[in-house]
């Protein structure tokens, strides 16, 4: 195995009921890097992120975490790894202030250095520390999912899923968000981007995977998938 | 026609025993609000602990407020076990089996306070039981003074363990996103646990306040959680807030239904309100807030 991979996954399968969604895949993020994870809606993309973050249980396949295998472990212990799913949907909690959902963010991992993470956050979403006091439930979709983000982070990730952070957000927002992602690679994070705004996911991705049907189809450098056109057609609908 | 004094009597009395009733529901609400069950076991439970407060008395002489300090972190730990190792595992994560599992933990509570101590009525008698304050219009027994306070205490420590410390905050975060608290590393199952504890922890202090002036059988919680889940419905189910302001009013509406329809006519007052309220106000009055 190399030692420059952060997380590996290999031969998973994985299915709810009857129902295999995913079929024997293999995806490696090297330390520090970017990896784009494309496919069109219901191919399974959800379903590898909730089973790499220990929600689901796979049927067969390894999943290694700096090294150490983390297919049978909670979602808790996947956390206090740095292993961070910011998930479809954001789901952060409605009923409390924009302050205690960070604070909750460092609830597992990072809780001693809460305070400085806790301005690291506002530092790069000043929209937060304005609102921290205020409901999350209140909050727009766009901020919303800076929020999700912002709590992902407070726990030190050191490999953080990005499940469609780009969902419902206007154009000027995901450009934003875009930016962050680069930010937050450049500090160190490895990102696993899964998503279906193909051209500007390809465009920060140092390498992509396409899912298609429960099966990676593809994968490699981000700008050769990029430059293939007959690929894009085929399997992104472009 | 009725005179002031005896209307202010009829109010200050049905806070008292509303107080009481506030407790009891505090713990049902609080785990009806994060685990969106009714816990059936609530009242076998609370029965249990007036059997602890009674034998602490009769056995140890230990007065019953002493005991709650006691009673209150053994039925904390009661409930995280019986949340940890019986009705969670049990119920495979579907909350109909969950409502079932506590159904039958009440039963074979009852079942077993019944086999063991039978189905006689017990009571002890406190030196202090019979004093109080003297109002002129109205005498407030010593017992129900404290219980009133204690409660008010309960609550107080609730909202502040709710809103104030890390685990406080994953309960809530739970009761409303149980995905989003996984994916932040809290361990659900515990904190369901913690919140089930917590919750009997409440009737267990509940049953020390109420040994002084009520008696104990095998089903003595009963009729407490009974009128508990109507205060549940009228303050809003999950609400804690709801809980001790719907307490306090269902005591006075049951004070009031005494007094004017007769001493054993008392609790028809409560069930009215009660269908009152699921036909105008279905959500209770703070429903909907955690």
């Amino acid at each position: 195995m190399q030692t420059d991979v952060l997380l590996a996954v290999q031969g998973l399968h994985a299915g709810y009921g009857e129902t295999e969604v995913l079929r024997g895949v293999d995806l490696e993020v090297g330390y520090g890097e970017i990896v784009a994870v494309l496919g069109s809606n219901g191919v399974g993309k959800s379903t590898l992120n909730r089973t790499i973050s220990g929600i689901e249980r796979p049927r067969a396949g390894v999943i290694r975490f700096d090294g150490s295998a983390i297919e049978r472990e909670s979602p808790a212990a996947i956390v206090a790894r740095g292993l961070i799913h910011v998930p479809e949907g954001r789901r952060i909690f409605p009923n409390l202030s924009v302050r205690e959902n960070l604070d909750l963010g460092s609830y597992r991992r990072a809780a001693a250095r809460r305070a400085q993470n806790r301005d690291r956050v506002f530092a790069i979403f000043p929209r937060l520390a304005e609102r921290q006091a205020q409901r999350a439930g209140t909050l727009s979709g766009g901020e919303q999912q800076m929020l999700a983000i912002g709590r992902g982070l407070m726990a030190e990730p050191r490999l953080i899923i990005l499940d469609e952070p780009s969902l419902g957000l206007s154009p000027r927002l995901v450009e934003e968000l875009f930016a962050l992602i680069e930010r937050i690679d450049a500090d160190g994070v490895a990102v696993l981007l899964v998503e279906q705004n193909v051209v500007q996911s390809l465009e920060v991705a140092d390498r992509a995977y396409i899912l298609a049907e429960g099966q990676f189809v593809m994968s490699g450098a981000a700008a050769e998938i990029g430059a293939d056109p007959e690929l894009k057609r085929a399997y992104l609908g472009m | 026609m009725l005179s002031p004094s005896i209307l202010v009597a009829a109010i200050v009395n049905g806070l008292l025993t509303g107080a009481l009733y506030a407790l009891v529901a505090l713990g049902l609400t609080l785990i009806y609000g994060v685990l969106h069950i009714i816990n059936f076991a609530h009242g076998a439970l609370l029965t249990a602990a007036m059997f602890a407060a009674y034998f602490a008395y009769r056995w140890f002489g230990i007065d019953p407020y002493l005991a709650a300090v006691v009673l209150a972190p053994a039925f904390f730990v009661i409930g995280y076990a019986l949340q940890r190792f019986i009705v969670g595992p049990t119920s495979h994560g579907d909350d109909r089996n969950m409502l079932l599992v506590t159904l039958g933990l009440a039963v074979v509570i009852e079942n077993a306070l019944l086999f063991v101590f039978r189905a006689d009525t017990r009571t002890i008698d406190l030196s202090y039981a019979l004093s109080g304050v003297d109002l002129g219009f109205a005498f407030l027994p010593l017992p129900r003074l404290i219980g009133f306070g204690v409660t008010f205490v309960v609550a107080f420590a609730l909202w502040l363990i709710l809103s104030a410390t890390d685990i406080g905050h994953a309960i809530r975060a739970v009761a409303k996103e149980k995905l989003g608290a996984e994916l932040v590393g809290i361990d659900v199952a515990h904190v369901y646990a913690v919140t089930f504890g917590l919750g009997t922890a409440c009737v267990g202090i509940a049953a020390c306040l109420l040994i002084p002036s009520y008696y104990v059988n095998p089903s003595a919680g009963n009729a407490f959680v009974l009128v508990a889940f109507t205060v549940v419905v009228l303050g809003g189910m999950g609400s804690v807030l709801g809980a001790l302001i719907g307490g306090l009013a269902i005591g006075v509406v049951e004070s009031f239904s005494s007094l004017f329809l007769g001493e054993s006519l008392g609790q028809i007052g409560i069930f009215v309100l009660f269908i009152v309220v699921l036909l105008v106000r279905p959500n209770g009055l703070f429903g909907a807030q955690a």
